[in-house]
């Protein structure tokens, strides 16, 4: 039998069983389909004018941010700090923008843009300084791409609980805008730049210095998130997309392109500075990096019996290429099933059939890049720094080492670096 | 006819010449005027090429750190309030935040941390004071750099600063820090690296 007749015979069968399911709703219930049976029809939900002309989730679904612990958000100021996103209840590869992970360096008001006073300028080491407004920029060829965002504060911690905890400072997006490389051949760079320097519009004009070979790559500046314009708590009316950088890089708000022959060391710059090059690398690019979303921390499996684990993958230098998923505490891996489109600099969901014996183990993914890196262990990572493997292990750069999940014979789980 | 061409020629040079004042391919955006660059380019750069006249001392910064409120959110000795530590503190007083990686607050504030005195003056001129960002003076910012640098040792009370002498200033983490290498598309973010 062909492997395509084979698929059409399971496709017959599924249809049939699905035939028989509502025929037999019709007729008599099953009795293994109780919930299909005499209760009453849902209760209707009376629409308003306002959620005719913007929708909202049910009220059963009550996933949402969660402000990190360390500083609230809103602070005493009414700041917004560090808020992570529920990835435990994440499913595909899109963050919705309500639950995107929001970040400011140290603290920032959201500021209240009109788009149509809105300017972005570029000029210093150009031959033609230009100044476009929002319509202007949306006149001009674009690009629509899924990307990640990572803060550098996304390092699990023995302390943290959830998944939302220890991985949820990253989120991904839809986003849509102008290549920067565009905009800045238009302005026509002069020989000897080798940085830009990109600043927001927000009350601390938050800026960045970034390697001109960047920018002319696959930088955008982006009006479009996941279908309508970027949020304000994401860079209302514009923000620079850096794919596969820290998230500080990618400026919300961006008002300003400066183009320098030098690193201008800002005030964003200088806040991550690393004394050693190779700590400052690892600050810049996100390695490959991957966790199981689910089972994770809090969560609890009602017994054993089949669970299809499931997680996400990303990598800061190109597509992830594989997955793979240990039972076992990292002895052995199996690889897992992408599930999702592979996109560049993007998260992709992964998929393991599994079916737990009900016995205490811990679980853990790890991630391998178009480039072939494969995603590190803490012990790997420690042996690279000649430092003890233990609780105190402070990971230099961006950490993208491999999670453990300890899942307990009554089917908890918990954080297995605690 | 005849006449209708030559003003089509007449429209088409007019449009090559504004096409000068706007991006060459598409023919979008305008050229800013040399006041709109100016008040916009913020960015002061290691070398201090970008600073403005003026000029201001650490006594002149130390009324200004009362009358402008800095203590409000700074504490009164520049250390144990809220907003980050600006004054290296004697480890009594201590943020209530804990330290984000790299710690650049308490026993390493902003001037032992950042290589150049420049990007002190350029985040008080773009972010400072809270609410008021951008009102402060050239001088005034001169005079609350010179200030921040003289009570963390590394002035001398009487130094003037001004736009030759802050990019000249010798911060103590000047030979102490490394930038990430060349980056290349296709690369790993640190050969070797497991």
């Amino acid at each position: 039998m062909s492997p395509k007749l084979s698929g059409r015979r399971k496709f017959l069968r599924d249809s049939a069983a699905l035939v028989g399911l509502a025929a037999g709703a019709g007729v008599a219930p099953p009795a293994d389909a109780q919930m299909s049976s005499s209760e009453s029809p849902p209760k209707d939900c009376k629409d308003t004018e306002d959620l005719i002309a913007y929708g909202e989730r049910s009220h059963y679904v009550k996933s949402v941010r969660i402000p990190v612990k360390e500083r609230m958000s809103p602070d005493e100021f009414g700041m917004t700090f560090h808020v992570t996103s529920p990835l435990q209840d994440s499913v595909g590869i899109i963050t919705a923008s309500s639950l995107h992970y929001v970040a400011t360096h140290r603290g920032s008001y959201i500021p209240d843009i009109n788009p149509q006073e809105h300017r972005l300028m570029i000029h210093g080491m150009v031959d033609r300084p230009l100044i476009f407004t929002v319509d202007e920029l949306k006149r001009l060829p674009y690009v629509t791409r899924v990307h990640f965002l990572e803060c550098s504060g996304n390092r699990a911690k023995p302390t943290h609980k959830t998944v939302q905890e220890t991985h949820g400072m990253t989120s991904c997006c839809e986003w849509t805008g102008v290549p920067l490389s565009l905009l800045l051949k238009e302005a026509g760079v002069q020989s000897g730049a080798s940085f830009v320097v990109a600043e927001g519009a927000e009350t601390v004009k938050g800026a960045t210095s970034l390697p001109l070979a960047k920018c002319m790559d696959d930088c955008l500046v982006c009006y479009g998130q996941n279908g309508e314009p970027v949020r304000p708590q994401h860079g209302f009316p514009l923000r620079l997309i850096v794919p596969g950088y820290e998230g500080i890089h990618n400026v919300k708000y961006l008002r300003r392109i400066k183009v320098v022959e030098k690193h201008y060391m800002t005030y964003n710059d200088y806040g991550h500075l690393a004394a050693d090059a190779r700590v400052a690398a690892l600050n810049r690019q996100v390695g490959p990096k991957s966790v199981i979303t689910f089972p994770s921390g809090e969560q609890k499996l009602p017994g054993p019996g089949f669970y299809e684990i499931t997680g996400l993958a990303w990598s800061g230098s190109g597509a992830v290429r594989s997955v793979d998923v240990s039972l076992d505490g990292g002895q052995t891996w199996t690889p897992a099933e992408l599930r999702s489109p592979a996109y560049p600099m993007a998260h992709t969901r992964f998929g393991f059939h599994w079916k737990w014996d009900g016995k205490e183990c811990v679980i853990m993914s790890r991630c391998t890049d178009e480039l072939g890196t494969v995603q590190p262990t803490r012990a790997e990572i420690a042996k690279y720094w000649n430092v003890p493997n233990d609780k105190d292990l402070q990971i230099k750069g961006l950490d993208n080492s491999v999670f453990p999940w300890r899942v307990a014979s009554d089917g908890s789980v918990y954080n297995g670096l605690a | 006819m005849g006449s209708r061409k030559l003003l089509l020629l007449v429209m088409i040079l007019g449009l090559w010449q504004t096409g000068r004042a706007q991006s060459p391919t598409y023919g979008v955006g305008r050229t800013p005027t040399d006041e709109e660059i100016r008040k916009l380019d913020i960015s002061i750069g290691p070398d201090g090429k970008e600073l403005p006249p003026g000029s201001g001392t650490a006594a002149q910064g130390a009324g200004l750190f009362v009358r402008k409120a800095c203590f409000g959110c700074h504490g009164e000795t520049g250390s144990g309030g809220p907003a980050p530590t600006l004054i290296r503190s004697d480890g009594k007083t201590k943020s209530p935040y804990p330290c984000l990686v790299p710690c650049v607050n308490d026993s390493n504030p902003m001037a032992f941390h950042s290589p150049y005195a420049t990007t002190i003056w350029d985040y008080i001129n773009r972010a400072m004071p809270l609410t008021k960002e951008g009102t402060l003076k050239p001088s005034e910012v001169y005079a609350l750099t010179a200030y921040i640098l003289f009570k963390n040792g590394i002035i001398k009370e009487d130094e003037v600063m001004d736009a030759q002498s802050l990019p000249k200033v010798k911060m103590p983490n000047r030979d102490h820090f490394a930038l990430a290498p060349e980056w290349k598309h296709g690369t790993p973010r640190l050969q070797g690296y497991p």
